[in-house]
């Protein structure tokens, strides 16, 4: 698929943008802060309904304006089709497809996939694990879309469970009997009940949890080879990458997990009750969660050591590329469907060798967008057209020759 | 800005679920034309709703007397107990006719993000009414979200020594609809709970 046009009102910098884009590579060339990533972020944002920089809608919306609207046409498989979200911070966002709105805005997931790479994404290597939680999560809401409301319902129940903890923890701690809390209910009786209640949520953890876990081993068993690959060819053949599923279960479960096994979803929430079970006195003392997917990780490694904090920053930054490359042919064979590669100043940071690999290995993509501040940093190998962006006036730049 | 009454009558009145600033303005001017009949039956039956309903002390829906319309009336089988999560589900349910026998309302579900455990519901009252021994099924009807099937979990629980038939209402496709419509969600539920067809 590929982005044929997209309009931007009042999105970050730009009070007004009309970008024509194309299949095949386009390029955007300017100066730092005169807004090539807005235009990368925009796209990430019809695709994900977030960005990749902030958290929050906030700051996409230009400093004074009220909403921002960011709108794409897309053509997939011959067919173009209008996707268009208003921003609003604070408010519901709306959006629309073709002419007529949606009810939610997740409807329009899935009709712009695109896979981002960006200066931020070193995180997935060098940062802490939730950046490499949310690459296998958000992967998997591209794959299937159900899994955003898994997601979101899990992230809700771990809310509670923590509140629970929290406000439980008095009573829960002492377990004392005969004295009485401040409410008239004698304390074994309060203790009694605030185990039951803890119970309910852990079987709503592990129950959404062993899913959401068999989900992402699943996909990482799925990844790992395209990762191997990208990796390999971005190197140049130096150093075996890993990537294991770190699991809060148990230590034999866990060692399966990250040996690469994938346990049927029955085991993986048995695992984790048995987890529960075992963290229950810890997690009351600390008042806080310690047991699910929210606390796991994936531990990446170049020719056997860990990544962070053994792998140079060439290196990290090319681990990290490789994980986004991975992504990126995952999702291809996926959905029969190239996703738009974004490449979002990539280049500046890789050796000359290392550029002119990446340069093979996207060539083919049907559509993949280049951010550069200096446009020798491309190579020349990655013809195609080119913006030059200069304070938020996007313009076709005509080569004379 | 209107003069003082006027203005007091559009705040109180915009402190209502449902009503904006504007929606406040136009009920506040249509309240100044209408006939003072009209505006005293207003008053009268806001003064009354405070005044004469309470809660009914079997089951917590709203009632104008020690017991609600449902629990007095003695042609409704005491043998199931429907628990909905507010009076608004008793009415809904209601609507139905599908059922004829009593509820149980908790006043909420667990959320202990908000501070509600089971100790803030109605939980012991319910327990306290199979005690008879008459009821023979628990449907739980509370709704169909993380915290509505929690206090749903809960409650199966807490319900089990004491034998009973606990169900829990369907979740799936809404009756009319269009499949296409479904969310993913829904229609992964109603993969779940699909049931044989008898040919």
């Amino acid at each position: 698929m590929y982005v044929r046009h997209l309009s931007l009102i009042d999105f970050r910098s730009y009070p007004s943008a009309e970008v024509p884009l194309g299949p095949g590579v386009t390029t955007l060339v300017g100066l730092n802060g005169q807004g090539k990533t807005n235009v990368a972020e925009a796209i990430g944002y019809l695709a994900t309904l977030g960005s990749h920089r902030v958290a929050t809608d906030a700051p996409l919306v230009r400093f004074g304006a009220e909403q921002a609207i960011v709108r794409g046409a897309v053509v997939r498989e011959g067919r173009e089709s209008l996707v268009e979200i208003e921003i609003n911070p604070g408010r519901a966002n709306r959006a629309r497809l073709g002419r007529s709105p949606v009810s939610r805005p997740r409807e329009v997931l899935g009709q712009v996939r695109s896979v981002l790479f960006a200066p931020e994404d070193l995180a997935l290597v060098k940062g802490d694990p939730a950046s490499r939680r949310r690459l296998l999560d958000d992967l998997l809401v591209q794959r299937q879309p159900r899994w955003a409301g898994v997601r979101s319902d899990y992230d809700r129940i771990v809310k509670q469970r923590s509140a629970l903890l929290k406000s439980a923890a008095p009573v829960l701690r002492r377990g004392g009997r005969g004295r009485r809390v401040p409410d008239g209910i004698p304390e074994g009786e309060a203790r009694e009940s605030a185990l039951h209640t803890l119970h309910v949520w852990d079987g709503h953890l592990a129950g959404l949890g062993g899913q959401l876990l068999y989900a992402r081993l699943r996909l990482l068993r799925d990844l790992r080879g395209h990762l191997e690959h990208a990796y390999a060819e971005l190197s140049g053949g130096a150093g075996e990458v890993g990537a294991a599923y770190r699991a809060s279960v148990g230590e034999a479960l866990a060692a399966r997990i990250a040996a690469g096994e994938v346990p049927e979803i029955e085991e993986l929430s048995g695992g984790l009750t048995a987890a529960l079970g075992a963290a229950q006195a810890q997690e009351i003392e600390r008042g806080q969660c310690l047991v699910g997917p929210h606390r796991d990780d994936v531990l990446l490694t170049l020719g056997g050591l860990p990544a962070k904090g053994y792998a140079s920053h060439g290196e990290s930054w090319s681990l990290a590329l490789g994980l986004k490359l991975a992504a990126y042919e995952l999702l291809r064979t996926d959905l029969g469907t190239d996703p738009v590669l974004i490449l979002d100043d990539v280049f500046a940071e890789l050796d000359a060798g290392r550029r002119e690999r990446l340069a093979g290995l996207i060539a083919d993509g049907e559509q993949v967008i280049i951010t550069a501040a200096v446009p020798e940093d491309v190579p020349d190998s990655l013809a195609g057209q080119r913006f030059s962006v200069t304070k938020g006036a996007i313009e076709l730049v005509v080569d004379d020759e | 800005m209107y003069e003082g009454v006027v203005q007091d009558l559009i705040d109180e009145l915009g402190q209502l679920p449902g009503i904006g600033p504007k929606s406040a303005q136009r009920i506040a001017f249509h309240l100044l034309q209408a006939d003072g009949a009209d505006v005293q039956r207003l008053i009268t039956a806001l003064a009354e709703v405070k005044e004469k309903v309470a809660f009914c002390t079997m089951c917590g829906n709203i009632a104008q007397a020690t017991l609600c319309r449902i629990c007095a009336d003695p042609r409704r089988d005491g043998q199931a107990i429907c628990v909905v999560e507010e009076p608004k589900d008793v009415v809904a349910i209601e609507r139905t006719g599908e059922f004829r026998g009593r509820y149980h309302v908790l006043g909420g579900a667990i959320s202990p993000m908000d501070g509600i455990g089971p100790e803030q519901l109605r939980v012991a009252e319910l327990m306290s009414r199979l005690a008879s021994g008459e009821v023979v099924e628990i449907i739980l009807a509370t709704d169909p979200n993380i915290e509505g099937e929690a206090t749903a979990a809960y409650l199966a629980r807490q319900l089990k020594p004491f034998g009973l038939r606990v169900t829990r209402l369907a979740s799936g496709l809404p009756v009319g609809g269009d499949l296409e419509y479904a969310d993913e969600v829904t229609l992964g539920r109603a993969f779940e709970g699909r049931r044989l067809i008898d040919a």
